[in-house]
């Protein structure tokens, strides 16, 4: 299993740093740091299907890192990997912050502003178990993003009313678009705000580690449905994978030039064909 | 000149009350979230018979419009309540990007629009609602006139598979149409037929347009009188059918002239039929403290204003 992850890995770092390039936009940074948890939430942890919604739904609020979720969807299967090539072109579905306005497949709602992911999905926990439907919600947002207030209305709400049913992950990478979280806003001990907000937290101390991501986001599933929200607090290098991209903010939402690009993908060898 | 008849006073707010009611006896997948004015929106019913069903946020506008947007994600039909205001200018990034973008089947029900809401002044009013309402691609967006308009209008909102904003406002006013008039999404009605101008009035202003009718009539004046609730998607035919016979037209609503109904007939006018129009609304200013009536008669509100700007019409249409 882990050598099958390893090369979807190594592919959609390719597929990420290949989209960015071609429209030379784009963020690569927090996408390549998540490429490890997209990967394992799509082929390990959830129960995923286009139009069935009592399956696993996974929620995008920092939109921005659009390429690692498109590059995931693709290669789950949701649509041909050929259509990465439009990504962030005229008359896409693929557009710089996903949506489902234009009805691309395993995309639930539109993300980009950032703070509003999180409200979704708790909404989509409560449909669940207004059903009876004991499939869970997966929501990932940044860490920079929780400077927004309205994801503390959110977590203030669902701990309230035992939403226990949903897993809120945080790319926990300390940097945004202005430099590191510290220096732009500090958010603090973000464990134990979350804990005085009564939610359950777990940590993932290298969240670019196949391993500690799957042992990690499978307790959280066990420990769903026992009356407490449960988020996940994931440490990751922001642009990892290409030496001269890790631990920049600098390249957030920057593309790589050609030059750049060939030295990033010797460092991550085709395995699955490219797009 | 056909008698119109005001059944007694009663507030639009208790018709969305009565009509979520029932909504929630009829299909069950009709949810209900407030922030913290259940009493207000008359949601105590609803969310007496269907605790779980009913969804009490606090005071959390944003995640409000966000949890709304998901229960819609998995197949729920979420109505929303809280103040005009609150339900849009405070939330407005919330609802394009989660709710209108996205097209979610959220229904935003709004209370207090307009100045009408009194004594709490410019902070709980709104004028500038309808504007930000139907700029939003592939919103909906109603305005209802009455107690029995509000509670068909929410019974039929429901059916609609999309995004609406409802708005409608607090205190007790005429109640005059009638429950067994046929509500059509998109659809004016004509209330009076006339041959010398257009009044075209929607929320509480249709009643004052109304009042002014008679008074007109005692002056020789023939007015047709539309009551458009839909604002988006505006009613073209009927507006243009009865402008073409009369030559003018007057709109009036409880709203900033800027951005409400009266620029959409505009819109229409000057592109299919350039008549004169003059407009009743506000014009550019916040509200202030005030009972109803002195609001009304302050700001251009009332049946007198309607009045003037059909004499105004008039002059410029000869």
């Amino acid at each position: 299993m882990m050598e099958s992850l390893n090369n979807l890995v190594f592919q959609t770092r390719r597929d990420i740093l290949r989209m960015v390039h071609a429209v030379n936009s784009g963020h690569p940074g927090g996408s390549l740091g998540c490429v490890e948890f997209f990967v394992t939430l799509y082929n390990e942890i959830m129960q995923h299907s286009n139009d069935n919604i009592s399956n696993d739904i996974f929620i995008l609020s920092n939109g921005h890192i659009s390429p690692v979720y498109y590059s995931t969807l693709a290669r789950a299967g949701y649509f041909d990997i050929k259509e990465l090539s439009t990504f962030r072109k005229i008359n896409s579905r693929l557009q710089g912050h996903p949506t489902n306005h234009d009805n691309l497949p395993g995309v639930k709602i539109s993300s980009g502003s950032l703070g509003q992911g999180l409200s979704v999905g708790i909404g989509v926990a409560l449909s669940k178990k207004l059903n009876d439907d004991s499939s869970l919600v997966y929501v990932l947002t940044g860490d920079g993003e929780l400077q927004e207030g309205q994801n503390w209305e959110a977590f203030m709400y669902a701990s309230a009313n035992n939403v226990d049913n949903i897993v809120v992950t945080v790319d926990y990478n300390g940097q945004q678009i202005d430099g590191s979280t510290k220096d732009v806003l500090d958010i603090g001990n973000l464990k134990s705000k979350l804990e005085s907000f009564n939610w359950k937290v777990l940590e993932i101390e290298n969240g670019n580690s196949l391993d500690e991501v799957y042992k990690t986001l499978s307790e959280a599933k066990n420990n769903c449905m026992k009356g407490k929200p449960i988020v996940v607090l994931m440490k990751t290098i922001m642009g990892n994978g290409v030496d001269f991209m890790m631990h920049n903010h600098k390249w957030h939402g920057v593309a790589p030039n050609d030059e750049q690009l060939v030295r990033a993908l010797k460092q991550n060898p085709e395995t699955l064909g490219d797009y | 000149m056909k008698k119109i008849i005001n059944q007694g006073n009663k507030d639009t707010r208790s018709g969305f009350g009565e009509g979520l009611t029932e909504l929630g006896r009829i299909n069950s997948e009709v949810v209900a979230l407030c922030a913290d004015l259940t009493g207000s929106l008359k949601m105590n019913t609803f969310a007496a018979e269907n605790p779980e069903r009913f969804f009490q946020v606090g005071i959390a506008e944003a995640n409000m419009m966000g949890l709304a947007a998901g229960l819609a994600t998995g197949g729920k039909i979420p109505f929303t309540g809280t103040f005009a205001n609150f339900s849009t200018g405070r939330v407005y990034d919330q609802i394009r990007q989660s709710i209108a973008y996205s097209n979610k089947n959220v229904k935003i029900c709004a209370s207090h629009a307009g100045v009408t809401l009194g004594e709490d002044g410019a902070t709980h009013q709104i004028l500038e609602d309808i504007g930000l309402m139907k700029m939003l691609p592939g919103m909906t967006v109603i305005n209802t006139c009455d107690f029995n308009q509000t509670k068909s209008a929410t019974l039929e909102i429901c059916d609609l598979d999309g995004p609406v904003y409802l708005r409608f406002g607090r205190p007790k006013v005429a109640n005059f149409t009638n429950l067994s008039d046929k509500f059509q999404i998109g659809k004016g009605l004509l209330l009076n037929k006339g041959s010398d101008v257009t009044i075209v009035a929607t929320g509480h202003l249709v009643w004052e347009a109304i009042q002014a009718l008679e008074k007109l009539y005692v002056n020789g004046i023939n007015a047709e009188i539309i009551n458009i609730h839909t604002i988006k998607p505006l009613d073209e035919d009927i507006i243009l059918n009865s402008v073409n016979k009369t030559g003018c037209l007057v709109s009036a609503e409880e709203h900033n002239i800027y951005g409400g109904l009266g620029e959409s007939i505009a819109r229409l006018l000057t592109s299919k039929a350039p008549y004169p129009q003059e407009f009743v609304g506000t014009n550019d200013t916040f509200g202030e403290s005030g009972s109803p009536i002195d609001l009304m008669k302050k700001y251009g509100l009332n049946s007198d204003s309607i009045y003037d700007a059909t004499i105004k019409v008039l002059e410029r249409k000869n």
